[in-house]
């Protein structure tokens, strides 16, 4: 049990900035989906179960027009085709977590991934239990503000035009945050290119998967290139 | 609501099985990839940068230039951002602030 507590209060600080922006998330998320005419009970279903910021906001779109189930289910595989990436990054760090590894991984969203593959658990610390109130102090966080959204979105009623792009706002700071922590801008500006040159080729509707295949094989091809002009630099 | 009921349960159902085929599919398949293995970390080092940039362009694949109101209230509201961002480094702000402005354009300026 000690064990457990001395975890959560180690765990706990990292999430702060996760707190305010999921409750803000939340909140225009739950707005959303109450403007849609979807209550609380729907969006707290939606936040526990799904636990994706942008698959939620998409199945939006799949509740408002006409029931089509297997467009929803590639949809939502294309829109969180990034997570296979997050996946391949924790493999290593989530190899030995017994029986949390489920949750975890379930719980893997962007803002979740970024601080267990970033921040180190403190010395005495098991970074089991770490991982585990990381991850699931994150899923509270996401669901409470869905849902004090969804009970606010349903006694205000103001022009909600526009409030998904709080979405677009989410990715851009987490970029820019991202060019800033780095030296080395090359991935940055690979998915972005391969994207961007993508999008034009092959059209709003199904750029996602050659972008990521175009990303894979910049990467893979210029490690090769940086590994041939200087081996120490990408052997580990 | 459009849908019927069962027919929300069925489109939530598949928004949950699309998540978790994305997040557990690594784990599945590189189960037996020992530790260390030189590909897989250099991915898990290179990759998350490249993802943001994806998503950032997916976000913004409406974007057209057809006329101002398609590309414009989404082009001054990133500028904020990027200039609010590198000022104060608030995450919450920079989301925040960045969402109202673009909400105002689209709703008083760019109709």
């Amino acid at each position: 049990m000690k064990e457990k507590n001395t975890a959560f209060k180690a765990a706990f600080p990292h999430t702060i900035p996760v707190f305010t922006g999921f409750i803000f998330l939340g909140i225009a998320y739950g707005i959303l989906m109450s403007s849609k005419g979807y209550g609380l009970g729907w969006t707290i279903l939606m936040s526990t179960i799904v636990y994706a910021g942008s698959a939620q906001y998409v199945a939006i779109t799949f509740l408002t027009t006409a029931f089509n189930p297997i467009y929803a289910l590639l949809m939502t595989l294309m829109v969180n085709a990034r997570h296979l990436f997050y996946g391949i990054s924790m493999i290593d760090k989530y190899r030995d977590m017994g029986a949390l590894k489920p949750y975890l991984i379930f719980g893997l969203c962007d803002e979740t991934f970024s601080i267990v593959c970033s921040a180190e658990p403190p010395e005495g610390v098991d970074r089991k239990w770490f991982s585990f109130y990381i991850t699931l102090l994150d899923h509270i966080y996401w669901v409470l503000g869905s849902a004090v959204g969804a009970v606010l979105g349903s006694m205000l009623s103001f022009n909600t035009r526009g409030l998904d792009f709080v979405l677009t706002a989410l990715f851009v700071v987490i970029f820019l945050g991202q060019w800033k922590s780095q030296k080395d801008h090359k991935p940055a500006i690979t998915g972005l290119v391969c994207s961007v040159a993508c999008l034009i080729v092959f059209g709003q509707s199904s750029f996602i998967i050659p972008s990521m295949i175009a990303i894979l094989a910049v990467l893979l091809i210029s490690r090769k290139k940086d590994s041939g002009d200087s081996e120490k630099e990408t052997v580990q | 609501m459009t849908l019927t009921p069962f027919q929300t349960i069925v489109i939530i159902i598949m928004a949950t099985l699309g998540t978790m085929i994305t997040r557990f599919l690594p784990f599945i398949l590189f189960k037996d990839i020992k530790s260390g293995n030189s590909y897989i970390s250099y991915l898990g080092e290179v990759l998350p940068y490249s993802a943001i940039g994806l998503l950032v362009v997916y976000c913004l694949k409406g974007v057209t230039f057809s006329s101002a109101a398609s590309w414009a209230p989404e082009v001054i509201a990133i500028i904020c951002i990027v200039v609010l961002h590198s000022w104060k480094e608030n995450t919450l702000l920079s989301i925040g602030a960045g969402t109202v402005v673009y909400m105002l354009l689209v709703q008083n300026v760019f109709i």
